[in-house]
């Protein structure tokens, strides 16, 4: 085959189904108000750690939701915990330890 | 003074020597596996402690004023004073003066270790001995001294309000078991006494009930069973001792060495930490003092119960404890005997596992570096305002608008956004990652060529004062920073008219012992009334970072409370000198909140 230099790119479509959720549910256990999260990116928008890291609250559930825990392990390693998050929050979500909850339950697969 | 037996014996003492030998074996051990349990460089600090005259003289002073005097407590509420010194001071001395009579009177009995304690039911008095003579006079007294101070703690059982707690803790059986047994051995050693004070003498108290009982109890067969039962009480008080609230008196005399000797707690759960633990004797002081306890559901969250837990092993409880606090330290402000509830948190947080670590190696500074380099110089100052002066620009405004009207070349290091100062992530014990982002901003600190470097944050102040190490680098917090200016002449605030009440943060309070500076600052500026509780005992404005757990609908009871206390005086702002304050207060104050750079920036020209 001829290369033109460019291929199709690889399907982003996710079958929500069969995503697997438990890092989501076991995160909704520990911290029920993850569910309240409307993604308006308020925690992004004053992220400190975001613009050098990559660190944004709003993704990183969203990734979760969607059964993506890698991408946004990548993104949590960022986080510097200063806590800005949870004061512009206007769910009133605890972020901080919605993060730290994360940090701790990505370890209970591997035990 | 003659002997009554010449074998010196009598069984009535097997019950207190079992008691002393339990207590003192388990506390010498206990103290030294404590010792062990420091690491290396901890324990060479504490030995050389106990032969620097300068520290052995600061505990000898510690131990007579904390554990004999309580003077803490003293100036805390008088009748708590009273009642502990009089209890502990009161049997300190009849044990000394027990001591005293006996070398006095017996020498050849002093090697009898139980000999001084019932020296009373053992002697006979003769014609050597003046009758009533000052030791007589001055055991009764310290008896009667125990007496009132028992008397004391028997209404402070029914009623602590008295005693100006609110609050307090529910003992364990053991602890009532200890309780009751202490409130019984003094009165027990009164009735033996006087008993016995026919034959051994006596003075103003054990002779006139010597001459009662005789009136109605003429049987001299009362006498050994009264001495048995003192014995008795003594052996059950030093048998439950090491597990009970009552442990915290031998503990204390390792902990203030411990302190005394510049020890940190370095493991959650050994040495100088354990010590602690231990120490606390469960009074419940911090209960009162927690801004969280004005919400009921908090209560068992504070320090006391962190120590309880710890005791008992309840790792669940341990957690929920350790989290949810805001690490204000109030509770180590008003804690008799100095348990350090914050620090004590954050050993706890900091063994958690954490299947994911922070890590913060791809952050390239070059560019942060770049925007504030430039020439070393001991006039450059550079301005670190932190994330949470972000939140509120207005004082990061008013700051670069006091810089320029002072004439000061300044740098601003986080004008574009920053690395946060590393305090939040420390206080939620993740230490390995708070020193990488130390280490950067540091380097970022360095390169600025400045000599003095001004927070305005009292967080990042902390952190930056106990944690960079900036050799060279001057830093202070921007109170402090301010007042130098208008000392030195450079700013010249017009004096307002305005009644201004200053509310201390706890970082900066509490955190790192600054109180004087902002005052006289709002001095210059108007006129400041104080809060019902404030400096040391200033009450946490509920926004504090410390919380891991705590979310912010259930802080607004602990702020409106923090309100209530600042505005005793009806003054007609609050100004306060952390941002994160500012914000906590601004969302449910009536009155205007400003951070101290606003109020003192609206008064220059």
């Amino acid at each position: 085959m001829m290369d033109f230099g460019f291929s199709i790119s690889p399907s982003s479509t996710m079958n929500l189904d069969k995503v697997d959720l438990t890092l989501y549910d076991r995160l909704c256990s520990i911290e029920p108000d993850a569910r309240k999260c409307m993604a308006c990116g308020s925690c992004s928008a004053t992220c400190t750690a975001g613009p050098w890291t990559g660190m944004s609250v709003r993704k990183v559930l969203l990734d979760i939701q969607r059964g993506k825990d890698k991408e946004a392990a990548a993104m949590l390693k960022g986080c510097m915990l200063c806590g800005k998050c949870t004061m512009v929050c206007p769910r009133g979500i605890n972020t901080r330890h919605l993060i730290l909850s994360l940090c701790r339950i990505y370890g209970e697969d591997a035990k | 003074m003659i002997d009554r037996f010449a074998s010196g014996f009598d069984p009535f003492v097997i019950p207190f020597l079992i008691g002393m030998a339990f207590v003192l074996v388990y506390c010498i051990i206990g103290a030294i596996r404590l010792i062990l349990q420091l690491d290396a460089e901890d324990k060479k600090r504490f030995f050389i402690s106990l032969i620097t005259p300068k520290t052995i003289w600061k505990n000898l002073k510690d131990l007579f004023l904390n554990c004999l005097i309580h003077v803490k407590l003293w100036k805390r509420n008088r009748m708590l004073g009273f009642m502990h010194s009089s209890i502990a001071f009161g049997w300190f001395m009849l044990i000394l003066l027990g001591h005293i009579e006996c070398f006095i009177y017996m020498p050849h009995r002093v090697k009898l270790f139980y000999y001084p304690i019932f020296f009373n039911y053992f002697v006979a008095e003769n014609e050597t001995t003046i009758g009533g003579s000052v030791i007589f006079f001055l055991m009764d007294f310290f008896l009667l001294l125990v007496l009132t101070g028992i008397v004391l703690a028997i209404i402070k059982r029914v009623r602590s309000r008295i005693f100006g707690m609110r609050r307090t803790t529910k003992p364990s059986l053991l602890d009532r078991v200890g309780l009751y047994s202490l409130w019984l051995i003094f009165p027990l050693r009164l009735i033996a006494e006087s008993f016995t004070a026919h034959i051994s003498g006596g003075s103003f108290l054990t002779i006139p009930m010597n001459m009662m009982f005789k009136a109605f109890l003429g049987d001299q067969m009362n006498m050994l069973p009264t001495w048995w039962a003192y014995s008795i009480c003594l052996c059950i008080f030093m048998c439950v001792l090491p597990f009970t609230r009552y442990m915290h008196i031998p503990a204390e005399m390792l902990l203030i060495p411990f302190r005394n000797a510049g020890l940190t707690i370095k493991h959650a759960r050994r040495g100088f930490a354990k010590a602690q633990v231990y120490s606390c004797p469960n009074c419940g002081v911090c209960i009162d003092a927690c801004p969280m306890s004005v919400k009921k559901a908090n209560i068992k969250d504070t320090t006391v119960y962190l120590n309880r837990n710890i005791r008992r092993g309840n790792e669940k409880r341990i957690e929920e404890i350790s989290d949810k606090c805001l690490l204000c330290g109030k509770c180590t402000a008003v804690c008799q005997v100095g348990v350090d509830g914050p620090q004590m948190r954050i050993a706890q947080r900091s063994i958690r596992n954490y299947g994911l670590e922070q890590d913060y190696s791809g952050i390239d500074i070059t560019p942060f570096k770049e925007a504030v380099a430039a020439e070393a110089s001991p006039d450059r100052v550079l301005y670190f305002a932190g994330c949470m002066t972000a939140l509120t620009p207005a004082i990061s405004r008013a700051m670069e608008s006091v810089f320029r009207k002072a004439g000061v070349d300044y740098a601003f290091m986080d004008k574009d956004g920053g690395l946060c100062c590393g305090r939040p992530i420390l206080m939620a014990g993740r230490f390995g990652q708070a020193r990488q982002i130390i280490r950067k901003n540091k380097e970022i600190i360095k390169a600025s060529g400045a000599s003095t470097l001004v927070l305005s944050c009292p967080i990042c102040y902390k952190v930056f004062r106990e944690h960079y190490k900036l050799e060279g680098i001057r830093v202070v917090h921007h109170t402090e920073y301010m007042l130098e200016l208008v000392k030195a002449g450079r700013l010249s605030p017009d004096a307002g008219s305005d009644v201004l009440v200053y509310h201390d943060p706890c970082e900066l309070g509490r955190g790192s012992g600054i109180y004087e500076q902002p005052r006289e600052l709002l001095r210059h500026t108007g006129e400041l009334v104080e809060a019902e509780q404030n400096r040391d005992m200033s009450i946490c404005c509920g926004g504090s970072l410390g919380s891991l757990t705590l979310g912010f609908d259930k802080r607004e009871d602990l702020t409106r409370n923090a309100l209530r206390n600042l505005k005793a005086g009806n003054p007609e702002t609050i100004v306060t000198a952390c941002p994160l304050c500012k914000t906590t207060f601004a969302m449910y104050s009536d009155i205007p909140v400003e951070d101290i750079a606003e109020t003192v920036n609206k008064h220059l020209k």
